[in-house]
């Protein structure tokens, strides 16, 4: 193996393939981490207006939740790239074609945002649903209203009971922000491959790019084993049993 | 103070409670007993409306429960509950178990709700145990916090679910003191249980149910002296002696 | 702005849109039976005492799991034509085709993640059961195939189908290779013909029926194994 070619002059952008390296981390950290941002505040949004008594607020969540994780990724990517610039308003669509900046990077965080907000919907649904009925109604009983229910008493028990799913799915918009190669984002996979054909070094850009995607997944599935046990409720094991 | 008339609830088509009507007087301990699945723990969640009811009336202080435009939580903040599981949230220390409800509810500043709290504490003989966990509490003690979460509002009455249900045997005692004290005092209290040596020291009235509807409504002399029907003798004559 | 949806450019691609889909489907069932079987393998691995074994099968899952599908066919486009050189000793050996290249990438990929669900599955069996086997007289092989399997997969089933409906719809991603699998089909004709909008709205609506009477179909299953407990 021989890694000396991240050294050599790019074939183009004036650095060298190093500079193409640490750009590709750099968009898919970017694209993960502003998806995630969608995903966590549009995902819990529904994740609890599907667990409240008021149909009308549920069965729209509900669908949503069924039409994102039921088309793949790829499709609802070229959807958002292809697709929505046609049928927006034609002043919203001309906007989108010719004057958005970057329209590769925000259709990718776009549509990885609310894909991944169907699936932390659901883990949000789930935490929600495993906390027992006495305790809403104890909070209930004690003249909260369902809203300060949610707040107070809910809401923190579940995200506390879902850190670790939730952590498998920010590694999920991690690994999945590699499908906005399809449209164009040059995030770390677009460029090993792009690498691989500028130096035929190909062994040894990918092991480059396999490693630096194993270092962050072990960077945050630690971080969030962290956070787990700081955030751990002295004496408490689990719902379960109740 | 509590007031029921022919209430009727159906889950599906299965009828729950059967043309219900009692009634709590200020001051009066009535305990409802009555064997597994008979319906008197949805009873007492009608009072406060944590059961929908579909016939029949029920008012506290003259407010009626099931009319459309009551305030539920000014309501239920009226009226203490203390439930089966104790349901204390269990990501709270004791203390904010009890300030949660003074402070969002009520309107109390920290400080009022927190000296409050520490009152009521030292009064069911935890005040040493305000900074620790739901959790680290055994569940006699776990239920003395959830009597006192309840004192904490100033409530006009009580109701109690099965308070002594989950607590190991050698636990009941220690609940069963702090609600015949309650009782001596004063209290206005609806209780639900098996325990009938409770009922026959403390209790004004007993209330028997079976299949969902009230079979006897009695003074506690009679109830135990002599109940008129055969299912209320059958039962007594199975719980008390074994 | 786009105006008049085109249904006849739909109409006239639905052959080859179909072999598109034989494609999807193949490879989907293909996959996932090849996964399930390396799963449990690799499950069985990493349950076994011996650090030899239970080593090597923990690095390949969790090494698998942390990186991107995309990144995974693009190793074994890459890898499988060295191999195939190194096995038939011809520095001109091609590989061994599109189709089967894609299956040995999503079978190994998919079988890292049945492998972690199948482990769960094993667990999940009570230990008084391997007890109870092995009490019987039964050796490793027999109470594994026997006793422990059968419960840990009927118990499976339904996160088993699930992952399945998922691997249908990573199998997109071979468009990444140039392959013509539905969506791949799709996005031909849909740049032949300049009818982006038609196209893909249509490949979402035909995936969109697949998965949600797929996960409808898992739905009733769950419901239905919850009663016979």
């Amino acid at each position: 193996m021989d890694f000396s070619f991240l050294n050599q002059p790019a074939f183009s952008g004036g650095g060298v393939y190093l500079d193409w390296v640490i750009s590709g981390i750099k968009w898919t950290l970017l694209v993960s981490i502003l998806g995630w941002i969608i995903a966590f505040s549009v995902g819990s949004v529904l994740g609890v207006l599907r667990t409240v008594p008021v149909a009308w607020l549920r069965v729209p969540a509900t669908m949503y939740v069924e039409l994102f994780r039921n088309v793949p990724l790829l499709v609802q990517m070229f959807i958002w790239y292809f697709v929505v610039p046609e049928i927006v308003p034609q002043a919203l669509g001309d906007w989108l074609k010719t004057k958005m900046p970057m329209p590769e990077f925000w259709n990718a965080v776009l549509c990885l945002g609310f894909y991944t907000a169907s699936r932390v919907a659901e883990q949000v649904r789930s935490g929600i649903q495993s906390i027992p009925k006495g305790q809403t109604n104890a909070a209930l009983a004690m003249g909260l209203t369902l809203p300060q229910a949610y707040r107070h008493v809910l809401l923190p028990m579940s995200y506390r009971i879902i850190i670790p799913p939730m952590t498998t799915e920010f590694l999920t918009i991690f690994k999945n922000s590699s499908v906005a190669l399809t449209i164009g984002v040059l995030e770390l996979t677009a460029q090993a491959r792009q690498i691989s054909e500028y130096t035929f070094r190909t062994f040894e850009i990918f092991i480059i790019a396999t490693v630096i995607y194993a270092l962050i997944t072990l960077t945050v599935t630690f971080s969030m084993r962290w956070l787990e046990n700081k955030t751990r409720v002295p004496g408490y094991i689990g719902g379960a049993g109740k | 103070m509590i007031e029921m008339k022919n209430v009727s609830k159906w889950y599906g088509t299965f009828q729950v409670l059967k043309n219900c009507t009692t009634r709590v007087d200020k001051g009066e301990v009535v305990v409802v007993c009555g064997p597994s699945g008979s319906g008197k723990s949805t009873l007492i969640k009608t009072v406060n409306a944590l059961e929908p009811f579909q016939q029949g009336e029920i008012t506290v202080e003259g407010i009626s429960v099931g009319a459309p435009g009551t305030d539920l939580p000014k309501l239920r903040s009226r009226i203490g509950m203390v439930f089966q599981n104790f349901e204390l949230f269990p990501h709270m220390k004791i203390v904010d178990n009890i300030n949660l409800a003074q402070i969002k509810v009520l309107g109390r500043t920290a400080d009022a709700a927190t000296a409050k709290s520490m009152a009521l504490l030292k009064r069911v003989g935890l005040d040493a145990h305000a900074q620790k966990h739901p959790g680290q509490l055994s569940g006699g003690q776990q239920q003395r916090v959830a009597i006192a979460r309840a004192l904490a509002m100033d409530p006009i009455a009580m109701l109690f679910d099965e308070p002594t249900s989950a607590l190991d045997p050698e636990m009941i005692n220690e609940v069963l003191d702090v609600m015949t004290e309650l009782a001596r005092e004063g209290m206005t209290m609806m209780v639900v249980t098996h325990e009938m040596g409770f009922a026959s020291r403390v209790a004004h009235r007993v209330v028997f149910m079976d299949a969902g509807e009230i079979v006897e409504d009695a003074k506690k002399e009679d109830f135990f002296g002599k109940p008129r029907s055969e299912r209320a003798q059958h039962f007594l004559s199975k719980i008390l002696h074994h | 702005m786009f105006t008049g949806f085109d249904f006849e450019v739909i109409q006239k691609s639905l052959p080859y849109l179909w072999e598109g889909m034989q494609f999807s489907l193949g490879l989907t069932l293909l996959a996932m039976l090849g996964g399930i079987f390396l799963g449990t393998l690799l499950a069985l691995m990493r349950l076994s005492s011996f650090k030899m074994l239970s080593y090597p099968a923990g690095a390949y899952v969790n090494l698998v799991r942390s990186i991107p599908l995309i990144l995974v066919i693009f190793w074994f486009y890459f890898l499988i034509p060295l191999a195939m050189k190194k096995i038939t000793g011809n520095p001109y050996a091609s590989g061994i085709g599109p189709f089967y290249s894609a299956l040995i990438a999503f079978t190994m990929f998919e079988a890292a993640y049945y492998c972690e669900i199948i482990r769960a599955g094993i667990q999940s069996v009570p230990r008084g059961q391997v007890s109870a086997a092995y009490a019987l007289g039964l050796n490793y092989r027999q109470a594994t195939t026997l006793v422990i399997l059968p419960q840990a997969f009927r118990n499976m089933i339904p996160i088993l189908l699930t992952t399945s409906i998922i691997l249908f719809q990573d199998t997109s991603l071979v468009y990444v290779v140039g392959l013509t699998d539905f969506m791949g089909a799709a996005g031909k004709i849909a740049r032949r013909d300049g009818r982006l909008v038609e196209m893909y709205l249509f490949a979402a609506l035909v995936y969109f029926l697949i998965c949600y009477s797929g996960s409808t179909f898992v739905r009733r299953l769950q419901a239905r194994y919850n009663v016979g407990r």
